[in-house]
């Protein structure tokens, strides 16, 4: 029955994003893309990736599609007919298409217990991890303290790509106090609403940063759904009383705060006669060293991101409201 | 029929990849190029996945009763991947964004005439 | 439990239906207020029969938590995005099936006089 479910969720992806080639209104497109990753989400699920699709619904179906539409509020709705013909790029993707499942065919059969890839690492981290570690999630052990480096990499890379939208659009605020104001003001039942609900889900961000250690979750899962409460609260309530809330500069600095606050552990680590980033030194024991470096650096990793996209959102929508005002 | 549950996995990953190549290379607008470039990249992580799970496995989170687990290495990979996609992906948007306001224009097929404007 | 058994399947399988018939009147209905209106019954109705048949299914522990906050949060949410929609929809200028027949009538009217 599982692989009927399997097999029904990935026809529906096939089919959505088929159905993308064909349409020309943007709008639609992106309800589509949202879909899509809502539906690789939930094939996620079912091949036992939960941390995985956590992380892809939240951040491909929330900040993906509120990205895309505010750049589509800024370029326009419909895309306009091709002049060239498109024999061509249907040729390459046929030919590149064949070759690719014949190249499949040679790949070990789906599910296998005794694949190669079971073999040589994975065995050591599913035996070792309880004992090494410690945490019940081992997905969060291996991300956090096998391949710190990766996720320290994964941190920089985040904080990048702010520097990046912010070095090209820059967060404009308002000169003059007489341009209208931003926000849904005639929507009293999502003013009401969004005041009950933005709470529980700061709340539930911070569940999802300290729980990652017993369950799906983490540093990355919790800084993209607590930017998607003050997003939230910048879209009902209004760009400047966002920004008085919570202010660009702030955002600047929580950002390079998460950063140094990984860079820092490992750099203690390395005072303390091991490796960078070799938790077994923080602390007299090795497990609650391990535990300790693993809560520190997902909250440096949390709060990275959380900066990281509520600045990315400010710089898209502060973009909008000048060609608004303009 | 074992057969095709063997490799469907792989062949929708397959013609999921195609699809979103051929958005990138033929679409004209240029946000239906990243949201293309997005369909690959989930496509991708499709792949991993799925190489990743263990038939009668569960979760890779430790509990009572249960003696096989599927492999949590892909898994962390995944994740990897999944943030630095939305990181180009927001990248990419702003580019758009500077592009819209110095050519008045995100069609591909109307750039040849405007390069000599700038 | 076997009669617990039975109650859930009927909920399980009442939800579905009016998860279909949602879906099946996004299609059908001519108008776009319609329309929100079907989709709508997919969030709410349907919703609530599918956790309940779930609620059914677990002993009385953390899932059972777990399952009544969800539904709870879906409450809040979902009938506030049908609303949402509808009054942008409305602030926007769409005007319902019954009223663009009305303006039809009246310009034919102007014009026949």
């Amino acid at each position: 029955m599982a692989e009927l479910i399997d097999l029904v969720l990935l026809a529906m992806l096939a089919l959505t994003a088929l159905r993308i080639i064909f349409l020309k209104d943007l709008f639609a497109i992106v309800m589509l893309f949202g879909i899509y990753s809502f539906l690789s989400a939930l094939i996620f699920i079912n091949l036992d990736a939960v941390d995985v699709a956590f992380t892809e619904a939240s951040v491909g179906a929330g900040i993906s599609t509120v990205l895309m539409l505010g750049t589509l509020a800024l370029t326009g709705r419909k895309e306009k007919k091709s002049s060239r013909s498109s024999i061509l790029p249907l040729f390459v993707v046929c030919v590149t298409g064949a070759a690719l499942i014949y190249g499949t065919l040679d790949m070990p059969p789906f599910g296998h217990p005794d694949n190669p890839i079971h073999q040589h690492v994975a065995p050591r981290y599913i035996e070792e991890s309880p004992k090494e570690v410690g945490l019940p999630n081992m997905v969060t052990s291996v991300l956090a303290s096998y391949r710190g480096f990766d996720t320290f990499g994964e941190t920089v890379v985040v904080f990048a790509a702010a520097i990046g939208v912010l070095s090209l659009l820059g967060i404009r605020r308002r000169k003059d106090k007489d341009a209208p104001e931003s926000g849904l003001e005639t929507h009293h039942v999502l003013h009401v609403v969004a005041k009950v609900i933005i709470p529980l889900v700061i709340l539930f961000a911070l569940y999802v940063q300290f729980h990652g250690d017993f369950g799906p979750g983490g540093g990355f899962q919790a800084g993209v759904i607590g930017a998607a409460a003050f997003i939230l609260y910048a879209l009902v309530f209004g760009l400047p009383k966002s920004f008085a809330v919570v202010s660009p500069k702030i955002l600047q600095l929580m950002a390079s705060f998460g950063v140094l606050l990984y860079a820092s552990v490992g750099l203690y680590s390395m005072s303390k006669g091991g490796n960078f980033l070799d938790y077994n030194k923080l602390a007299a024991d090795p497990l609650a060293g391990q535990h300790y470096g693993i809560i520190i650096i997902e909250l440096g990793v949390g709060i990275t991101v959380f900066a990281v996209m509520l600045s990315i959102f400010y710089a898209f929508a502060s973009q909008a409201e000048r060609s608004n005002i303009q | 029929m074992n057969f095709i549950l063997d490799y469907y996995n792989y062949w929708i990953v397959v013609f999921l990849m195609m699809t979103g190549f051929y958005i990138v290379i033929s679409a004209n607008n240029l946000v239906k190029k990243i949201v293309g470039l997005n369909v690959f990249q989930t496509s991708v992580f499709m792949l991993y996945i799925s190489m990743g799970k263990v038939t009668g496995g569960t979760a890779p989170i430790v509990a009572e009763g249960v003696t096989q687990y599927s492999n949590p290495l892909p898994h962390v990979l995944i994740l990897t991947a999944i943030v630095v996609g939305v990181a180009t992906t927001a990248v990419g948007l702003a580019l758009i964004i500077r592009i819209k306001r110095a050519y008045g224009t995100v069609e591909e097929n109307e750039f040849d005439n405007k390069d000599d404007a700038i | 439990m076997f009669v617990l058994d039975i109650i859930s399947s009927i909920l399980l399988i009442a939800g579905v239906f009016f998860g279909l018939s949602g879906a099946v009147g996004l299609f059908k209905f001519p108008d776009f207020f319609t329309r929100v209106h079907a989709a709508s019954i997919t969030d709410s109705i349907a919703a609530i029969l599918i956790i309940g048949g779930l609620l059914l299914q677990t002993s009385f522990d953390l899932n059972t938590a777990k399952l009544l906050f969800i539904l709870a949060f879906l409450m809040i949410t979902s009938p506030t995005a049908s609303h949402a929609l509808a009054k942008s929809a409305r602030h926007g200028g769409l005007l319902t099936l019954a009223e663009v027949k009305e303006e039809k009538e009246e310009k034919q009217q102007e014009q026949s006089h």
